[in-house]
């Protein structure tokens, strides 16, 4: 048997434990579908595969047990899903919609379950998750990126190379405050105790406040309402063998527009210093030998800043270190 | 005898009636709804017929235009007092039936409740006029026709809003404002005259039902945010604070706030006692008002059928479910 390896895993197919099976990848950018796709899904896993699905922790389903001489097949019985899900998103697809997809390095964009249901999240996290699906696919980079509708991050922006937490702007009308204390007394509890009372009235600490949107669903009494929807990025967060750790704020305060600016820049960032002797790399190895001033320059580079965004100074990664000779003692005394 | 005019018409009518009046009514306020992309009906002023919102109910009633939530009633300083200037712009308020009963209600407790007439009540209570519209249809949780508060006399003006056009009935003094127009048409205003919820309400309560075990459910289930009492048309309870300015604590202010027999705080005495501290026994106090003790006094019920305390609570607590769950309670121990 020949298979073009390469070929196929750009075609979001792998090689798989079972010699001669391939397993096909099904992004849903947003993590949110029409149910009639999940049709199309069970006819290719019942006659193609070996009746099973696997749900990725991504939100893309995973159809193992196909053979490879079906992927044509299933690239074609597929279409109607790439169709509805990308390009009716506005995602460019050069060589069309019935081939299969053209990349799989750039990961699906995955959303927790955002306004659409959830009364805590601050923003539609499909609808944003599939406008940054159409500013970066297709892509062979190998990025993860997510979108979070509030701090709670059930998505887990923080293990993403770029997470986006929607944050809220919340305004306070004085007039309209009966001094109850439920914003002040939830905030202090749940969130960074950014309000306090004085004279009867709530007052914000702007610096501490993360744009939960938590005092707006406490006030009983629409003291508290909604200003300006913006986002707080947090990058390089990241798994793997080397060094796992927790992502840290790029920006907060940032507008939809910076939100998309930046990550498209990111990928002129990679591009610019990629290690190309290797067969990939990961964005936050990249930004490793970088630097962040230079990732910094780069993927800011030619936007218009909203008037209320902060920008992190510097970014103090941590995470774990499992190098044993440093960090693990040898209890066997050679 | 009607007018009946078409939207501009009305429209026409509304821009005289500018010359000399303020016009308030609910207006639908985008994206200020407590989540995410979702709108708040709330009352607000108007500048032309398309602001005012008729479709949906407003979270908040109209008692705020004549008692605010938070209001000055005068500043001092060390041994000196003074009313705020106060001079309010004639007005007229757009409300439904519902709401223009509880208004009767709002009279009768600032105004003819014992010997003191409220002069802070008053002077906003002269100024304001009443438009009351009839409802084309009953909104979820409604049940004005059981409490008999679904018609209405006494306004400045009905009217029902009929497609294309409006019946206006205006009382004589505003009929100065539909000059050109006809007054010819035969019809009578329309109210409307069936809800999806009907409501009993039991003869008969007495305090024998103070300590009954029914309110124990509403401990379990209510978290004293008190959204019923602010929304509620006929809730008038207030509390004072005195605030002393920071910079100067010789000079200050003493205001009336709106509070809620729900929140926590309400029934607190010097030395630390507290009356009611179960949510249970908050329930059973507010329950009793509405439908009990207030008829004692004003020979009706406080309580309009509005049912913005069921739209609002976050727990589903349904203040109607809880009238009629009462009379099998009463009926039972009788």
């Amino acid at each position: 048997m020949s298979v073009d390896t390469k070929k196929i895993k750009k075609n979001a197919y792998r090689v798989t434990k079972t010699r001669g099976k391939t397993c096909l990848r099904v992004r849903v950018p947003g993590g949110h579908l029409p149910s009639q796709y999940l049709e199309i899904i069970k006819e290719i896993a019942d006659k193609f595969g070996n009746g099973t699905v696997h749900l990725t922790t991504r939100q893309g389903f995973e159809i193992p047990g196909i053979d490879f001489s079906s992927i044509e097949m299933i690239n074609q019985l597929i279409s109607p899903m790439i169709v509805g899900l990308e390009k009716e998103i506005g995602v460019p697809l050069a060589n069309g919609f019935d081939k299969g997809y053209p990349a799989a390095g750039t990961r699906n964009v995955s959303a927790c379950i955002g306004n659409r249901v959830c009364t805590m999240a601050n923003c539609d996290t499909t609808a944003l998750a599939q406008k940054i699906e159409r500013t970066i696919f297709p892509n062979d980079f190998h990025v993860k990126i997510a979108v979070t509708g509030c701090p709670n991050d059930c998505i887990k922006a923080h293990m993403q190379d770029i997470g986006v937490i929607a944050q809220v702007e919340p305004l306070y009308d004085e007039t309209r405050c009966i001094s109850c204390k439920a914003c002040v007394k939830n905030c202090q509890k749940v969130a960074t105790g950014a309000l306090t009372m004085g004279n009867y009235k709530v007052e914000r600490d702007p610096h501490r406040c993360l744009g939960c949107g938590e005092c707006i669903l406490k006030c009983p009494n629409a003291a508290w309402t909604r200003g300006n929807k913006f986002y707080r990025l947090v990058i390089m967060g990241r798994t793997g063998k080397r060094n796992p750790r927790l992502a840290q704020t790029f920006v907060q305060w940032a507008s939809e527009d910076v939100v998309l600016g930046v990550i498209k820049n990111m990928y002129k960032y990679i591009d610019k210093h990629i290690d190309r002797t290797l067969e990939k790399e990961h964005v936050g190895y990249i930004f490793d030998r970088t630097g962040y001033n230079e990732f910094k320059n780069v993927v800011l580079e030619g936007i218009q800043l909203n008037p209320e965004i902060r920008i992190a100074t510097f970014i103090n990664f941590h995470g774990s270190i499992y190098d044993s000779q440093i960090i693990f003692e040898n209890v066997t005394k050679a | 005898m009607a007018y009946i005019l078409t939207h501009a018409e009305f429209d026409t009518v509304l821009q005289r009636l500018k010359q000399d009046y303020i016009l308030i009514g609910p207006v639908r306020k985008k994206n200020k709804g407590k989540f995410s992309d979702a709108d708040l009906i709330t009352y607000g002023q108007i500048e032309s017929l398309s602001d005012l919102e008729t479709n949906g109910k407003s979270q908040f009633s109209a008692k705020e235009t004549i008692f605010p939530p938070s209001q000055t009633l005068f500043y001092f300083t060390e041994d000196e007092y003074r009313e705020p200037k106060f001079e309010p712009q004639k007005r007229i308020v757009f409300l439904r039936a519902c709401d223009f009963n509880a208004i009767k209600r709002l009279d009768l407790l600032f105004l003819e409740n014992g010997q003191f007439v409220d002069a802070y009540y008053k002077r906003l209570r002269e100024k304001t006029h009443f438009f009351v519209f009839g409802c084309e249809k009953s909104y979820e949780n409604c049940f004005c026709v059981s409490t008999g508060t679904n018609q209405c006399e006494g306004y400045d003006a009905f009217l029902n809003f009929k497609g294309e056009k409006i019946n206006l009935f205006p009382s004589e003094p505003f009929k100065r404002y539909f000059a050109g127009y006809e007054e010819n048409e035969d019809i009578l205003p329309q109210f409307i005259e069936r809800n999806h919820i009907q409501v009993d309400i039991p003869e008969g309560l007495s305090t024998k039902i103070y300590d009954h075990p029914y309110w124990d459910q509403y401990g379990k289930r209510c978290i004293g945010c008190g959204r019923c009492n602010f929304s509620c048309p006929t809730c008038t309870c207030f509390t004072m604070q005195d605030i002393f300015y920071r910079d100067n604590k010789n000079a200050g202010e003493r205001r009336r706030v709106w509070a809620s027999c729900q929140v926590d705080g309400f029934t607190d005495m010097a030395g630390g006692h507290s009356y009611r501290k179960q949510q249970g026994e908050r329930m059973r106090f507010k329950v009793m008002h509405k439908i009990h003790d207030f008829a004692k006094r004003f020979n009706m019920h406080m309580c309009v059928g509005c049912g913005r305390c069921d739209d609002v609570c976050p727990e589903y607590i349904s203040f109607s479910q809880c009238i009629s769950g009462l009379k099998g309670v009463v009926a039972h121990d009788n």
